[in-house]
């Protein structure tokens, strides 16, 4: 039996990003003793790179909006695959989790009339973003992080400890979940500064790790995205649903290559900016799809009324769902239109004044003037498409955030089913809040229903602690940098933003050769702060999710949201009725089709018949 | 394009180290960061450093470049000569935990230190009414990344271990200030500011603006009009006689 250090909590919420610190905040507020465990330091999570805003429909700036039209957005955004319990939910409830952080501490920009100002984004209708210029993310962790800390200061008064009733362990990886019994008892990890291991003992675990970008090379993702809740939630015996579902963002940078895929936010064409190839032609207007022919403009001159007159004009095209757009720019690029360094062009400074795009895009004008030496008040940016989002993850109850193992919930990234095939601009940030609470209510109320709670067997600690070390044991093996470069260069190229059968049978077949090769890796140096160990547990992680995403992506013949098949370019309405569902069979992925819940009728009724007819099947329309 | 950079690299642990010798491949457009990475991938794959989103917007990948408190991230190859030595230190104030990395939690049991938001009680979520021109002045701390790099630099802790207990540092009488000023915070700051997080023991020298990399004007926007409103208080005649006649408690 390997010493570890024991802890025992009520709650255990794995990731502090949004998802997380509101869950955590509401498990705690129920009576939860809970603790959150993150790989980097608090307030540092993946959610501070979120720029452009939080979707709500409060109306502040439009008063037409409202939770049915975001609703609408939100499913058209997703190809109408999306879980509509989960949109509903969304969309009624992101205003309320807005006010809230207000409360909190938090201060969006405003109003004339000293309201929270709302900006326009790809696919919704009406201005809906909360922003605090382009830097919300940064504002939505640091408010959280400060209500943290609030709560532990209540607990210090109270109890004379900070740390009574909301712990967290910063630094800290988990490595495997622990089940008993079919239900959830525990988590087993390491700190990164000394290698220690940990045990958690604890009936409840909510899974907010976010995304898995790290399996692909272009990404405007961080080194901690490498699908950690994902494959733990598989390895737990949960199932994964819409794996094969992935966000490229349109613009990410292209230039100089060492920023390669960091985002470029979405807000510079909310506010303004416009897209331009080399022959210096505005080509959205060539690629609005069929299905959206009745809102987006065909011509400049609507689509720059649009901006001042949002009730007569149609949208302009660059407006368009970011799965469309990253599409665009990609075709534009192969067919030779591409800018200097492989992109296109993003142009804002020829359509606000200086001053303003220094006020509106502040993150922006840093980020292009201190790493690629560009002004974007005087010249145009160069971008292209970058991995950016899962809309992929747990199965979970759109309630309660519960997956199918008992004690095992997931908010935010790591669930699946809220975005449908592809996620709208601001809908993350907003979702990372309305499931990150529901999470930390489901948890609680799980645990308070428990009569008895599961223990940790000696056996599953020393399983856990073996497979943590196996990367010390082997000598001369494979290289984990080298092993990581070769499968984002895989993904990449393979399943990447188009597809084809040939290339993701050969996605698989070398994701094979690299699990294989993945058994004997090997590290050197000791346990302390080793980023070599780190990235060799991390590579287990990423190779199960991508073996995930390939084989779903193998098997849906069709092209839909963030999954685009050459061979299969047409969206098909039967296939809009099934989701593809992961599950682990020992070390195999297992992926079977399940059948939608259909859209509840007082849901479907928000929308024309005639749209419907775009999605559904004449079936479900009868 | 690419060229053999030479760099010097601290590492060790709480124990002790030194500066090590490498000699590296640098490319065109890349940061200091990029080549610790190519460091980690080919010459010393143990080599611990902080960092995460490579953007210069969460803060984690802070260090000492030729002696200069920046982060790795955003210091860009192309500000040396290719014949330069590059040394890369861990920031000083903390303590080592292992090669670049240093035990940041100083910064932590600041923030706790500080009273939180405190709002009006008759509030409701959805209520809340701001003017742009009014929270401008709290959101510009707020673009703080919490780097810790003014903490880092701050001489009044920098090498004076004894000052960290009365001292919140930079960043965090910025957040004093910040709620200070926001304008529906109902919480005097002010005493505790001088009283409980030593302020009187900034002598406005400036160093923690200029390490600033999100160029936040620490000093002039937060710390002396903090100064100012202490000063009001603490030393007008007129304010303290005020106090003496007709005492608040």
């Amino acid at each position: 039996m390997p010493e570890v250090e024991r802890h025992s909590f009520d709650v255990l919420v794995i990731g502090a990003g949004g998802a997380g610190l509101r869950a955590a905040i509401e498990a705690r507020e129920h009576g939860m003793r809970t603790a959150v465990l993150c790989k980097s330091l608090f307030g540092k999570a993946h959610t501070v790179m979120a720029e452009g805003g939080i979707a709500a429909a409060m109306g502040n700036v439009n008063s037409s909006d409202s939770w049915q039209v975001h609703f609408r957005d939100t499913m058209r955004g997703g190809k109408f695959l999306n879980n509509w319990r989960m949109a509903e939910l969304h969309a009624q409830e992101a205003p309320q989790r807005v006010w809230e952080l207000e409360t909190y501490g938090a201060l969006f920009d405003r109003t004339k009339d000293g309201k929270i100002s709302q900006r326009n984004f790809g696919g919704h209708e009406y201005p809906r973003l909360a922003h605090v210029g382009d830097r919300t993310g940064l504002e939505l962790i640091r408010t959280l992080q400060q209500k943290i800390v609030s709560l532990q200061q209540e607990d210090f008064a109270e109890f004379g400890h900070y740390e009574e009733r909301l712990r967290v362990f910063q630094e800290f990886t988990v490595t495997d979940l622990v089940v008993e019994e079919g239900r959830i008892a525990g988590a087993f990890g390491y700190w990164r500064e000394s290698g220690r291991f940990v045990l958690f003992e604890a009936p409840a675990v909510i899974l907010a790790t976010g995304g898995i970008g790290k399996s692909f090379k272009v990404t405007s993702n961080s080194w901690e995205y490498t699908g950690d809740g994902h494959a733990l939630a598989l390895r737990a015996g949960a199932k994964l649903i819409n794996m094969e579902f992935i966000q490229f963002h349109p613009t990410g940078m292209v230039w100089p290559p060492s920023v390669k895929g960091i985002l470029v936010t979405e807000s510079v064409r909310g506010d303004g900016g416009v897209l331009r190839n080399t022959e210096n032609k505005r080509f959205m207007f060539d690629y609005i799809p069929e299905v959206f022919k009745d809102k987006y403009a065909d011509n400049e001159e609507e689509a720059d009324r649009w901006y001042t007159d949002q009730a007569n004009n149609r949208r302009p095209p660059e407006l368009l769902p970011r799965d469309e757009v990253a599409r665009a720019i990609n075709s534009e690029v192969k067919a030779g239109r591409g800018s200097p360094h492989g992109g296109v062009f993003l142009d804002v400074s020829t359509r606000l004044p200086a001053e303003e795009i220094r006020r509106r895009l502040p993150s922006m004008h840093h980020q292009f003037k201190e790493l690629a030496d560009v002004d974007i008040t005087a010249q145009p940016m160069e971008v292209g498409p970058t991995c950016h989002y899962v809309m992929g993850g747990v199965e979970v109850d759109p309630d309660t955030a519960a997956s199918s193992v008992n004690g095992l919930f997931a908010c935010g990234e790591v669930s699946g089913g809220m975005h449908g095939s592809n996620r709208l601009g601001g809908n993350s940030l907003s979702d990372l809040l309305v499931f990150g609470r529901r999470a930390g209510e489901g948890a609680a109320s799980y645990v308070r229903g428990l009569s008895e709670r599961p223990s940790v067997s000696d056996e599953a600690v020393a399983r856990a602690s073996e497979t943590a070390l196996a990367p010390f044991q082997a000598e001369g093996g494979e290289n984990p940098y080298t092993l990581h470069m070769e499968l984002q260069q895989s993904m990449n190229d393979l399943v990447g933003i188009i597809r084809r059968e040939s290339e993701m049978q050969e996605a698989l077949e070398r994701l094979e050769k690299l699990k294989e090769r993945a058994q004997s890796l090997s590290v050197e140096g000791h346990r302390q702060f080793n980023p070599g160990w780190h990235l060799a547990l991390d590579l287990r992680n990423m190779l199960l999710v991508s073996e995930c995403v390939a084989r779903a992506a193998l098997l849906r013949t069709e092209s839909r949201g963030g999954h685009t098949r050459d061979d299969a370019p047409a969206m098909s309405a039967d296939w809009r009725r099934k989701l593809l569902v992961c599950s682990l069979d020992g070390t195999r992925v297992n992926v079977e089709e399940q059948a939608q819940i259909p859209i509840r009728k007082d849901l479907l009724d928000l929308f024309d018949r005639a749209e419907l007819e775009k999605y559904l099947t004449p079936e479900e329309l009868s | 394009m690419s060229y053999q950079g030479k760099f010097r690299v601290w590492r060790g642990d709480d124990t002790g180290g030194a500066l090590e010798d490498f000699t590296v491949e640098v490319n065109e457009g890349e940061v200091v960061l990029d080549i610790i990475h190519r460091l980690q991938a080919t010459q010393a794959p143990d080599l611990a450093v902080r960092w995460n989103c490579k953007a210069g917007k969460c803060g984690s990948c802070s260090a000492e470049i030729n002696g200069k408190p920046r982060l790795l991230c955003m210091t860009r190859m192309s500000t040396f000569t290719e014949d330069e030595v590059i040394t890369v230190t861990p920031m000083r104030t903390f303590p080592v935990i292992r090669d670049l990395v240093t035990d940041v939690s100083f910064n932590y049991t600041k923030a706790r230190e500080i009273p939180s938001f405190t709002p009006p009680k008759d509030l409701a979520p959805g209520e809340y009414r701001m003017q742009q021109v009014d929270v401008e002045r709290s959101q510009e701390f707020r673009k703080c990344i919490e780097c810790f790099l003014c903490q880092n630099t701050c001489h009044v802790i920098r090498d004076h271990e004894e000052n960290k207990e009365a001292f919140a540092g930079p960043r965090f009488l910025m957040r004093v200030a910040e709620l200070e000023m926001h304008p529906l915070d109902t919480a005097d700051r002010v005493d505790s500011a001088q009283e409980s997080h030593g302020l009187g023991l900034c002598n406005i020298t400036k160093c923690c603006s200029e390490v600033c990399p999100e160029h936040i004007h620490i000093t002039d926007n937060a710390l002396i009009p903090m100064k100012e409103r202490v000063a009001d208080r603490k030393y007008d005649p007129i304010v303290w006689l005020g106090n003496k006649l007709f005492r608040r408690s």
